[in-house]
């Protein structure tokens, strides 16, 4: 197939296919990152939590901050960053959705919706509404292999992208919080009845999450140098069909969905038209949910009535 | 009961809105009460406070500048020319009922301003109903500023700036005869008109002079990776890359570019002329880098060089491109009035119509039929981030 897809496009070369996976892969590990707090949230408490695009803009913010005014470099700051996202998301985990832990999951979802404008438009009046740009801060060497061009800032995004996953994946499956947290998951009454502490598991799934969310926007504001407010919002959208698509629920899933989201939107516009390249995202949503709604990896559980 | 205490709630509010509105009323009319001397008023209906207080307050710069200048050489025939200032609070409703004032209160024979595009569109209909002139030195938009949706010229209104598409063509001109270019790829915001309204004329002009735009690809405001378009014309022959867009998304553009290792000059527009373009891109990436505006202060004409060197003593800053179109609209205003030989509005009108080789510092024009100037455009060249030359490019 990726033979033909190549054929069919005549003039384009095979450097330039290797190209875009290039720019698929720093684009998607950053959809990945993202998408990692979507279906961790949505794997303990059921919600799809829509702040979550915010608490990555807020991360590319603090690390804005510690990198212009104080000079710090990249690894603290990105670790900065990861903690005042740890603590926001556990903030608004406390704040808004603990009170309403048994309400109507509607409700909750509506009150995501809230926190995420809330969010957002108290970072605008703080910072105001218009671009910033980060300082540089990693070298700007670009390296070659023949035609394909990656520079330090790609190389960067994939590493940390991949040093995250390996310590996440430790987490989850190798520590005791890792295991609550899969306990809960799977059911929550019965986790709390074996002596688990469902509101410091929860507590800590989104910690967790928030803190990778940080690190996603540290690594954007690296990488594309512009940040504003509302930068939250079209990358949290992407993130989220990102982890229907690999199966909401489960974290390898949230990886391969994040990659394939980005390398989607890489080649729809770099072969296709780049005007297309949004509403191929969301096409593919309409297609998952009306194919595999459960996703690429997640459970196909039915709903009890 | 509810509603009764939101109602009584919105009466308050109104009232004090009023109390405020009339505060305002009377500082501006302080401000304004030496206009019983024997003189000709003119309105300036500009932004001096709110969203784009920057673009009015300069334009406002330029004009009392030039005023100054021609009252201080003895005024018209005689006449000082007595500017009545009032602020429109970037607001278009706001713009309006600055405009009927200043007609049908202040008694003026011509209005300058507002600086944007919406905002001017707003008082034109306040002229054409009064027959007082209004003049803009800013909206570049191709339709509503002189000419109706159908093409029909408002008589009442005139600009002193190009318009939009013009600079797509001006650009297609100079890529094609002073870069040499023969193909050419484009990268359109298409989520402005001013973008698109670019695209469209750059491409009309660069095809029907042997040109060839060898990729056409768009992009949406906000969008941050380009990477994918850029690897894709990567791998295409082309001399020229066209960006018709604003500084914001095209400052990530010539990044990403740059770093792709596309050395290809890139052409834009004034949506470039920020310094925000500078931080995004970075020193490196902009070099290379052309784009259109009205005026630039490396141009030799002595013109240009005595009106930034008084504005300097005057203001004590160097001018923008605003200062130097508001300072313009000042004097062609004045020129204006003295051809028409009276301070009738409508001879007023009938002069500014038939303006001729009137000399600026934003360059020499005549009026087109369509009351929009016919006149060069600065191309300004970028190396290592500043600005290292300009050409003019006179319109054909």
């Amino acid at each position: 197939m990726l033979t033909c897809f190549i054929a069919t496009k005549g003039g384009a070369t095979l450097d330039q296919f290797l190209q875009q996976i290039v720019n698929g892969v720093s684009l998607g590990s950053i959809y990945a990152l993202v998408a990692l707090g979507y279906t961790m949230v949505y794997g303990i408490i059921k919600l799809i939590n829509f702040a979550h695009g915010d608490v990555y803009m807020v991360g590319a913010y603090v690390g804005f901050a510690v990198t212009t005014y104080l000079g710090l470099g990249f690894i603290p700051a990105l670790i900065i960053s990861m903690v005042t996202c740890a603590v926001l998301g556990m903030s608004i985990e406390k704040i808004a959705y603990k009170p309403l832990r048994n309400s109507t999951r509607i409700a909750v979802l509506i009150t995501a919706i809230g926190v995420s404008l809330l969010l957002e438009y108290t970072m605008m009046y703080f910072v105001g509404p218009e671009v910033r740009s980060y300082p540089k801060l990693l070298s700007p060497k670009v390296f070659k292999f023949g035609n394909i061009i990656i520079n330090m800032q790609q190389i960067y995004i994939v590493l940390t992208t991949i040093v995250l996953m390996i310590i996440l994946q430790y987490v989850v499956n190798k520590t005791k919080v890792g295991k609550a947290m899969r306990a809960v998951s799977a059911d929550k009454d019965a986790a709390q009845l074996m002596g688990i502490k469902v509101d410091n598991t929860i507590s800590f799934t989104f910690a967790i999450g928030s803190a990778l969310a940080g690190a996603g926007g540290v690594l954007v504001g690296i990488y594309y140098n512009s940040i504003d407010p509302l930068m939250g919002m079209m990358p949290g959208l992407k993130a989220f069909v990102a982890a229907v698509f690999g199966g909401i629920g489960s974290i390898p899933g949230a990886m391969i969905g994040g990659l394939s989201i980005g390398m989607l939107e890489t080649l729809v516009s770099g072969y296709g038209n780049s005007m297309y390249r949004d509403a191929a995202v969301f096409a593919f949503l309409i297609l998952i949910l009306i194919l595999k709604p459960s996703g690429l990896l997640g459970k196909n559980t039915k709903e009890k009535v | 009961m509810r509603k009764r205490t939101i109602l009584s709630l919105l009466s308050i509010l109104l009232v004090m809105s009023l109390l405020i509105g009339c505060g305002n009323d009377a500082v501006e009319n302080g401000a304004n009460n030496n206009t019983d001397k024997e003189g000709i008023k003119v309105g300036i209906n500009y932004e001096l406070t709110g969203g784009v207080a920057s673009y009015g307050q300069s334009s406002v710069d330029g004009i009392l500048m030039a005023f100054d200048e021609i009252n201080e050489a003895g005024g018209i025939d005689g006449k000082e020319i007595i500017p009545v200032v009032i602020d429109n609070k970037s607001e278009s409703s706001e713009a309006t009922s600055v405009a009927t004032r200043l007609m049908t209160q202040e008694g003026v024979v011509m209005c300058l301003g507002p600086a944007t595009s919406g905002n001017f569109m707003a008082t034109i209909p306040v002229a054409q109903s009064n027959g007082i002139p209004v003049l803009s030195s800013s909206s570049t938009a191709d339709v509503g500023v002189t000419i109706d949706a159908d093409g029909n010229v408002y008589d009442y209104a005139f600009r002193l700036c190009f318009n939009d598409s013009f600079q797509g063509v001006t650009m297609a001109n100079f890529a094609l005869n002073n870069l040499n270019a023969t193909k050419a790829v484009m990268i359109t915001d298409t989520s402005s008109d001013y973008g698109k309204g670019l695209a469209k004329n750059f491409k009309e002009t660069f095809e029907a002079a042997g040109g060839q735009l060898v990729a056409e690809e768009g992009y949406v405001k906000d969008d941050k990776d380009f990477n994918a378009i850029l690897t894709s014309i990567r791998g295409k022959d082309f001399d020229v890359i066209f960006i018709p867009g604003y500084y914001q998304e095209a400052g990530l553009i010539i990044k990403q570019a740059r770093d792709l290792g596309i050395d290809a000059p890139i052409l834009g527009a004034d949506g470039f002329d920020s310094p925000v373009l500078l931080e995004l891109a970075g020193e490196e990436a902009l070099t290379d880098v052309y784009f259109s505006n009205h005026y630039s202060s490396l141009d030799e004409d002595p013109l240009v060089q005595d009106f930034i060197a008084s504005y300097k003593e005057k203001y004590g800053v160097e001018p923008n491109a605003f200062n130097a179109l508001g300072y313009d609209l000042g004097k062609w205003a004045a020129d204006a009035i003295k051809r028409a030989g009276s301070a009738d509005p409508d001879a007023i009108r009938d002069a500014l119509a038939e303006t001729k080789g009137f000399e600026g510092v934003t360059g020499t024009f005549d009026m087109d039929e369509n009351h929009n100037p016919v006149k060069s455009i600065v191309v300004i060249e970028l190396k290592n981030g500043v600005q290292s030359s300009s050409i003019k490019v006179d319109p054909n």
